[in-house]
Formats: structure tokens, C-alpha cells, sequence
């Protein structure tokens, strides 16, 4: 209960945050930063899977009941928490017994950049093409994808980097 | 036996991130098809109290403009009331029958608490439900113009899809005129939607308005939808027209919601006649 209290808070101040907040700024028209996905990169690794992919999955179901969006963001911030692993294994070469002492926080800049942008763009991605949901326009399911990708990664390292420093 | 609970106990979270995927695209498909969608949508009691909450604070922002719409839109009403007036110069007349009065509009009003332009499929919410009478399948339209039709409602809230949504066909017409053809959107620019399936030979000019064209159950005759801005002349039978909205979709506050008193009516005629 200690532990998953700031979990719990963390949780709804992403999904309101991005409702509210993320979803409203329209940067020349169509370009939001997703932050919520940061719930994935947050959530702290453990043995045991099935209680963050369903939060994952949950947290993109109540950001999909706001925007009318469907299932979309569920899909697309589940798929993202459950490949999350094979990236963590292949970037930072963990296995089972490092799991409990894993935070993205001390390791290597270089690493977790390549972690967090290869997350991201999967995301986003997948986002928006089922947000076009046709082969017509697919040009700007790529821009889309590549100026919300800058967004976000520009958010989430600017927003990493000042609470590090903080503590 | 054994195999299959190792088989199971191996892929467990595989099998469980199948199981959740394949409830988001259900959820994804649901949402796609109009009148579907009774699961994940705005106009439910927590969203929409939570989006109702949010737009009370917001709607100060909005209040200059809201006034001048609505002096504007008496501005016209009352131009209309002068005409009224020249075309029956006499001020009494016999009413002989009040009962043969007939009615076949009502109109309510209601108030945007959330609002999507940025998506291929745009919905909106309103803060009016079935509470108030409102149902599906009926115009949503404010001063300037239409906004869309009435998709799901819950007790409280109502969620509208846009004329902004990939999805919506809505009959239009050159003003004054009787060549019509269908509003569509492309997805690509929140301010333009296009008209298909307009013949040919109709005398269209950049410039024109265009306006509902009453052939629908939904949308009374005459509401104004926007100006044509480009003619595509290519070699087809149908000319592709894009029409510039005089609604300014990101920015909307009360609408008007229309209801057909005689949908249902027409609806079993038209039944009926299919079969």
C-alpha cells in the first residue's frame, strides 16, 4: 500500500493532465504531446506483469472515455507496457534479478534516450494511424507522428531533467 | 492437460495482453459506427460532469463573444420580423382555426462542454440529455451555421459527431436552388468540408453559399452551412467542391438542438416503401 499510494496519484494527475491540459494546446492545429505514456516509462518493473499492463491499460481507457476516441489510446499505451520489456532487455541488458533495482533515472543518458524515444514513436505511431484509420492521408500520420514525438520527448526530458535536479 | 496449463503458464502474458488488445479494438470498431458506440463515449455521468465542471470556468473566457453572437443573431431576426411585416401590410387578420396550426420543429437549446476539431472523427458533448427531451438522430446547429447530429445521449449529456467527422453525410443545396449533393469531410482542414456528388452543369460560383437541403429526416431546410471557396474541375461527372465554413469550429459555445416532430412518421413511410 506505501508503494502504490504515489502510483495511485501519479496515475490520475496524468489522466487529467492530459485531458485537460495536453489535449487542449493544438499546436498549429493538430500537434499535442501525449505525456499520459510516461505512465510506462514511471511504473517500476516488476516480476510480476499483469497489474501494469491492465493500469496501462486502464489509464488509456479513461483518457479514451474523454476524448471519444474509442479504444485507441488503451490500445496503443497497452501495446507500448507490454514490449516495454524486450526494449529494457535489449538496451540495458537486464534480466529477472536486476528487476527491483531498475530505475530509468541512473542509468546512462544515451540508453534511456534511446529507450524512451523508440517507446514513444511505437506510440505514437500506432496512435495515429488508428486515428486516420485509412491509407488515404497517410503523409500526415507521419508528420503527426514526428512533430508529437518532438513534443512529447521534448516535455518529458525537460520535465526529467528539472525534478532530478531537485532532489 | 499438462501441456496446455505449461502452454498457458508460459504465455500467460501474452494471452492476457491478446485478451486486452482485442477488447480495445472492439472498443476502436464500436466507436467507428454511428449509433454503436454505448460504451466508451463523453456523455456518460462521470466524463460529462467532470467536462460540465470545467466548462462553467471556461465559458468566462468566452462571454464577449457569446453576447455579440447573440446580438447579431436578434440583429437578423429582426430584419426578418421587418419583412414580415411589408409582405402583410394589413396588421389583423382572422385566425380561423388554431388547432389546424401545425408545428413541425421544436427547437432547445444547450451548451458545448466539449469540444474535438483535431481528429478524423470529432465529437462533441453538450450538456443537455434525454432529461431534456433529446434523443438521437437530431440537427445540432448554432447562428453561424450546422454543427452536427445527435449520437448518443445519457440521462444528463448528449454526445454530438460532428459535421467534422469522416463519417458524417449531411444533404446540402445551392441556396435558392434545388441541386443538391452530400456534405462530406476529408479530414484534413478543420475549416473546409466538401460537397460530392453535385452535378456537373449546375451554375456554381466561387462565392456561393450553400445551405441544407431539407431531403433529409434530421436537418430543417436552410441552414446556412458555409461558401464555396474551390471548384475542382477535373475531368469526372461529379464536380468535388470545397466549401468554407461560416462556423468557426474551434471556437463554439450554445447551440440549437432541432427536433423533427415528424421523423418517425416519415421513417415508417420510408420503411415501408423498401420493402
Amino acid at each position: 500500500m506505501k508503494n502504490s499510494l504515489p502510483l495511485i496519484l501519479i496515475f490520475f494527475s496524468l489522466l487529467f493532465s492530459q485531458v485537460f491540459v495536453f489535449n487542449q494546446i493544438l499546436f498549429l492545429g493538430a500537434i499535442n504531446p501525449y505525456l499520459y505514456i510516461i505512465f510506462v516509462f514511471l511504473y517500476p518493473l516488476k516480476v510480476n506483469r499483469f497489474p501494469f499492463l491492465l493500469y496501462s491499460f486502464l489509464l488509456g481507457l479513461g483518457i479514451d472515455f474523454f476524448s471519444d476516441t474509442g479504444g485507441i489510446h488503451a490500445f496503443s499505451i497497452l501495446f507500448i507496457a507490454y514490449i516495454r520489456l524486450f526494449f529494457i532487455k535489449l538496451y540495458f541488458r537486464k534480466n529477472k534479478t536486476d528487476y527491483s533495482f531498475f530505475k530509468l533515472k541512473s542509468e546512462p543518458f544515451g540508453k534511456t534516450f534511446n529507450y524512451v524515444v523508440t517507446l514513444t514513436v511505437i506510440h505514437h505511431l500506432i496512435y495515429f494511424s488508428f486515428a486516420n484509420f485509412s491509407f488515404e492521408n497517410y503523409n500526415t500520420v507521419i508528420t503527426n507522428t514526428l512533430f508529437s514525438s518532438i513534443f512529447t520527448l521534448l516535455l518529458y526530458f525537460s520535465g526529467s531533467y528539472i525534478f532530478n535536479k531537485t532532489e | 492437460m499438462q501441456q496446455i496449463i505449461y502452454f498457458f503458464q508460459k504465455f500467460k502474458y501474452f494471452l492476457f495482453f491478446i485478451v486486452l488488445e482485442a477488447i480495445a479494438l472492439f472498443f476502436i470498431f464500436n466507436n467507428l459506427s454511428f449509433h454503436k458506440s454505448k460504451f466508451i463515449n463523453s456523455a456518460n455521468s462521470i466524463t460529462g460532469g467532470i467536462y460540465n465542471t470545467s466548462s462553467e470556468i471556461s465559458e468566462y473566457f468566452n462571454l464577449k463573444k457569446e453576447n455579440k453572437l447573440l446580438a447579431e443573431e436578434n440583429i437578423k431576426l429582426k430584419n426578418l420580423l421587418a419583412k414580415k411585416e411589408l409582405i402583410n401590410p394589413e396588421k389583423t387578420f382572422v385566425v380561423i382555426d388554431s388547432i389546424k396550426f401545425y408545428q413541425k420543429y421544436t427547437y432547445s437549446l444547450a451548451k458545448i462542454i466539449n469540444n474535438n476539431y483535431a481528429y478524423n472523427f470529432n465529437y462533441l458533448t453538450l450538456d443537455k440529455g434525454k432529461n431534456d427531451n433529446i434523443d438521437k438522430e437530431m440537427a445540432v446547429i448554432n447562428t453561424k451555421g450546422i454543427i452536427g447530429i445527435t449520437d448518443q445521449t445519457s440521462k444528463k449529456y448528449t454526445r454530438v459527431q460532428s459535421i467534422l467527422n469522416t463519417n458524417s453525410r449531411i444533404n446540402a443545396r445551392l441556396k435558392n436552388t434545388n441541386y443538391f449533393g452530400s456534405l462530406v469531410w476529408n479530414g484534413k482542414d478543420y475549416n473546409t468540408v466538401q460537397l460530392l456528388d453535385f452535378p456537373r452543369q449546375t451554375p456554381i460560383k466561387i462565392g456561393d453559399t450553400i445551405e441544407t437541403g431539407g431531403k433529409s429526416t434530421i436537418f430543417p431546410e436552410g441552414i446556412l452551412i458555409g461558401k464555396v471557396q474551390e471548384i475542382n474541375t477535373k475531368n469526372t461527372t461529379n464536380s468535388n467542391i470545397n466549401i468554407k465554413l461560416f462556423n468557426d469550429m474551434r471556437n463554439l459555445g450554445h447551440v440549437y438542438i432541432i427536433k423533427n416532430l415528424d421523423q418517425l412518421e416519415i421513417k415508417k413511410l420510408e420503411a415501408n416503401y423498401e420493402e
